[in-house]
């Protein structure tokens, strides 16, 4: 039983970081109406930048408390991200704003790729040791369960995230405006949204939180690489799809979901006799699942197509 | 004569594969592997053209089916293929050919029958939604794959070794013909206005009474089937084979020759799926640089010219919508 609680922890832990990566799906989503592959990649450039940055300000960083140093180093990588996912959008996605939806998804997978490989040319392949930003040390022990503090920081930032991004949304006049651009583009143009502010911002938006996605998920699994977007980021896909893509609780009821399916999976499946490899494959058995019996996702409205 | 014209051409194209083939072993071994690697892209960038271009219905799980066809055809060859061959009259060109020709068979069948499993589900759903449940197919194929036991018939994550090298020039470009000439009768003939039809406005389609699933479907286990062809050639070109090399990866580059090509544009494709070849053998001193340009030729197509080098004259449809 305590090593069920235990698996259940962890699947929290980890389905936090999956709903963090899914917002930024389910927000683009909600605007333009096309799944942003990159999102992925962004996810992995926030973990390579907080490793830039902590090279980089290593000496002013060291003398500061770490949860100072986190903070700084957080609020740059989100910063830069930001910067990147707009200039993602506006050099590769907004050419194609008025073309056929699968002409953008193409791209997309294109500039998932062109970051993957010049990521892997510019850092190189191998993995490299993330740094330690917050402490890996257990926090309380009791009753057979581990947590460490560094599953409690992480939990903690990606609630206080949720929390901002939906003060954002909810109570903003740019929040107002995302929601009147995914209702209808051409209506919220005629109402005096300035549409591609909106979009630029979203990206931006969505790229912050992939990349403090990003930075939490290193410092769980220290170790990055160019590709280490690629999984989480489908997965995240998924759990946005599960939660019903467009729906930003949604999203993160998604991850939480997947992630501690996941490590149930992980942690279960040797008893019954599949060995723990096939946890890779539960997110798209899942996925499959979801999109055969409830298409529009848990908590996502069903859209009529008209003609 | 016109009439048969199709039918002319593929009897020559095989011929000419023949013929060549006869003369396989006085030419270079080097341009012979480019060649072969063309015919199997080319079967490769058909088949799913097929669903891509013609049916629009975008598929990033090639490789899968590939997998499937690869993994199939390969056991039967290491398992089944010693007992066959002297039934067939004991071991020799012909027979060796014709239990080549049953695995191949298997394979394409193989990858056939998952395509229909997945395809069956998964094709009621709009156009993004199947890109990433196409993308997760491949995953879960390639975790299966990965995750068998290593001195089962599937070897595990490292994969089948000791093929038979049985893929010869003739097989391919045999294989590439009949696929070309499939893919291109079916999409002609009037039965196969569907597809088109169905790419074009999928509600439409559906209330002039086509049965939009149906064509959906016809045409992913149609590439399926060619895509599993082409992975038992693949198999018996390079001897070795691991779930690793049939990545999602493998699936874009499949997914590049289509787009560099023209979208349900055949002729575009098949230049396409030579130029990429040779361009991807130019490039294997650089091979860090491969990927870089291969995406931003994606990139840079999509927003200059998005209908392919070679676009599909008699259908160019000028209305800027998809599904």
């Amino acid at each position: 039983m305590e090593q069920f609680f235990q698996q259940l922890l962890n699947g929290l832990f980890q389905g936090a970081i999956y709903a963090l990566i899914a917002l930024g799906y389910t927000m683009v989503y909600g605007v333009l109406r096309f799944i942003n592959f990159a999102h992925g990649d962004v996810f992995m450039l926030g973990a390579f930048s907080a490793y830039g940055i902590h090279k980089w300000l290593g000496p002013a960083l060291a003398w500061m408390p770490w949860p100072l140093a986190l903070f700084v180093i957080l609020l740059i990588a989100m910063v830069a991200c930001a910067a990147f996912g707009i200039i993602i959008e506006l050099l590769a996605y907004r050419p194609l704003r008025a073309r056929p939806r699968l002409n953008v998804l193409i791209t997309a997978i294109g500039v998932s790729l062109f970051i993957e490989y010049t990521g892997q040319l510019v850092f190189g392949a191998t993995q490299r040791p993330f740094p330690t930003l917050i402490p890996r040390t257990a926090l309380a022990n009791t009753g057979g369960l581990t947590i460490s503090i560094a599953q409690v920081v992480v939990l903690g930032i990606t609630v206080a995230l949720l929390v901002g991004l939906r003060f954002i949304v909810m109570k903003t006049r740019m929040g107002l405006a995302m929601r009147a651009l995914s209702l209808n583009p051409t209506a919220s143009t005629l109402m005096g949204v300035n549409n591609s502010v909106v979009i630029s911002f979203t990206f931006g938006l969505g790229s912050a939180l992939a990349a403090a996605g990003g930075i939490l998920y290193a410092s769980l699994y220290p170790s990055i690489e160019p590709f280490m977007g690629v999984q989480p980021g489908l997965k995240a896909f998924v759990a946005a799809v599960l939660g019903g893509i467009g729906n930003i609780p949604g999203a993160a009821l998604g991850g939480l979901i997947l992630g501690v399916t996941e490590t149930l999976v992980k942690g279960y499946s040797q008893d019954v006799g599949i060995p723990s490899g096939y946890s890779e494959a539960v997110a798209f058995v899942i996925l499959i699942l979801i999109l055969v019996f409830k298409p529009s996702g848990l908590l996502g409205k069903v859209e009529r197509e008209k003609v | 004569m016109k009439r048969y014209s199709a039918q002319i051409v593929l009897i020559v194209t095989v011929m000419i594969g023949l013929g060549i083939s006869m003369l396989s072993d006085s030419l270079d071994a080097y341009y012979l592997d480019i060649a072969l690697n063309v015919g199997i892209n080319i079967i490769l960038a058909v088949s799913l053209n097929l669903v891509n271009g013609h049916t629009g219905q975008f598929s990033l799980g090639h490789a899968a089916f590939m997998s499937l066809g690869a993994y199939g055809a390969s056991v039967f060859t290491l398992e089944a293929s010693s007992k066959l061959v002297p039934l067939l009259g004991g071991p020799g060109t012909f027979a060796t050919g014709v239990a080549f020709l049953i695995a191949l068979l298997i394979g394409g069948i193989c990858a056939a029958i998952c395509g229909w499993l997945v395809g069956m589900p998964s094709l009621r759903l709009r156009g993004d939604y199947l890109a990433i449940v196409t993308l997760g197919f491949n995953e879960i194929v390639r975790v299966i794959l990965q995750n068998t036991s290593g001195d089962g018939p599937l070897g595990g994550p490292l994969g089948l070794r000791g093929i038979p090298p049985h893929t010869t020039f003739f097989w391919v470009f045999l294989f590439a013909a009949v696929c070309v000439y499939a893919v291109t009768s079916m999409v002609n003939s009037t039965y196969g206005r569907g597809f088109l039809a169905v790419r074009d406005d999928e509600l439409a389609a559906g209330s002039m009474g086509i049965n939009t699933v149906r064509y959906k479907v016809t045409a992913f286990v149609t590439g399926a089937f060619f895509a599993g062809l082409a992975g038992g050639l693949y198999a018996h070109l390079r001897t070795t084979i691991s779930p690793e090399g049939f990545n999602f990866l493998k699936s874009f580059d499949i997914v590049v020759i289509v787009i560099l090509g023209g979208m349900g544009s055949t002729a575009g494709v098949v230049v396409a799926a030579i130029l990429l070849t040779v361009l991807n053998e130019f490039l294997r001193d650089a091979e860090q640089y491969r990927m870089i340009v291969f995406s931003l030729l994606l990139i840079v197509m999509m927003i200059v010219r998005p209908q392919g080098l070679i676009p599909s004259f008699p259908f160019m449809n000028s209305k800027k919508k998809s599904a």
